[in-house]
């Protein structure tokens, strides 16, 4: 029967690939936003597989409100990733060194 | 019987096609298999009675934040095989950090002793899912929901400022110039006599 860890361990799984694709593509930033898309999307998962394994419906509110932030998120970024791109002329990570940090 | 296929199935592709956005050469088949990707968690959501956020999971990112990112790759032009050059180098050193993390997520998950039914446990099966979430959501959660729109509102005025560009050859209105305009500087009378024409 499919229990609550065996949608953990998917969630898991998917949390680790985002990982592994924030330290692979480190140079283009659309990946790595589609690598944070991908995190959040683990926790959603997460938290909607605790809230019916519980029977609270909190867990799934919560999701909402992940999923609206990702949303925001996901704009937001891809903005900043537009006027880097005018700007520099390039979306590698390894450019943004004007603030020398 | 069924609902156990059915939940490796949208696992399987789930993680399948998690694989292939991290892995995909080119960016726009990423998006494509993010798409995927996230239509088939909304599956599993579907299978613990979550329907709600299973649609709008659906919703929001297939038919907003996808298109977004599609919109921004196929805007750039940019040469991809270039960014992908620290791929090989970074491979050793994240594939450790990775397997490090999913042994401690499992091992963690697992430890609990936790292996109980999920999928046939309806949390309130006298109320359909929108209507709980809807009911919860204005009531005992209104300030935090009031705050996500904030959330969203404030997204897309940055958004909205942060790429707006004035462009200099762009015509457009004075308003002011406009109204300062008076009559007797905007008309000039002339009587010319005839054969002499209007000197201005």
């Amino acid at each position: 029967m499919i229990g609550l860890s065996h949608y953990l361990t998917v969630a898991a799984i998917l949390f680790t690939i985002g990982v592994l694709g924030i330290f692979l593509n480190r140079r283009n930033i659309i990946l790595l936003l589609m690598a944070i898309e991908l995190i959040l999307l683990a926790v959603n998962i997460n938290l909607v597989a605790f809230s019916a394994f519980l029977g609270d419906l909190t867990g799934q509110v919560f999701a909402m409100f992940v999923l609206t932030v990702a949303a925001a998120e996901a704009a937001i970024g891809l903005a900043i990733l537009v006027i880097f791109f005018r700007r520099k002329g390039s979306i590698a990570v390894d450019d943004a060194d004007r603030m020398r940090g | 019987m069924i609902a156990i296929l059915a939940f490796y199935l949208f696992a399987a592709m789930t993680i399948a096609s998690a694989v292939l956005v991290t892995f995909a050469r080119n960016p726009v088949h990423s998006v494509l298999w993010l798409i995927v990707a996230f239509f088939n968690a909304a599956g599993l959501m579907l299978m613990t009675g979550a329907e709600f956020i299973a649609l709008l999971l659906v919703i929001v990112y297939v038919g907003a934040v996808a298109v977004l990112f599609l919109f921004v790759v196929m805007m750039l032009d940019i040469d991809f095989s270039q960014l992908r050059s620290g791929f090989t180098k970074n491979l050793p050193f994240g594939l450790l950090v990775a397997l490090v993390l999913l042994a401690e997520i499992i091992i963690a998950a697992n430890a609990r002793g936790s292996g109980q039914i999920i999928a046939d446990r309806p949390a309130d099966a006298a109320q359909p899912n929108i209507v709980a979430l809807g009911e919860a959501l204005y009531s005992r959660f209104l300030f935090p929901f009031e705050l996500a729109g904030l959330i969203l509102l404030v997204a897309m005025v940055g958004a909205i400022v942060l790429t707006h560009r004035r462009r200099g050859d762009a015509r457009g209105q004075r308003a002011s110039r406009q109204i300062a305009r008076r009559p007797d500087k905007a008309i000039k009378l002339a009587q010319p006599k005839s054969g002499e024409g209007v000197k201005l």
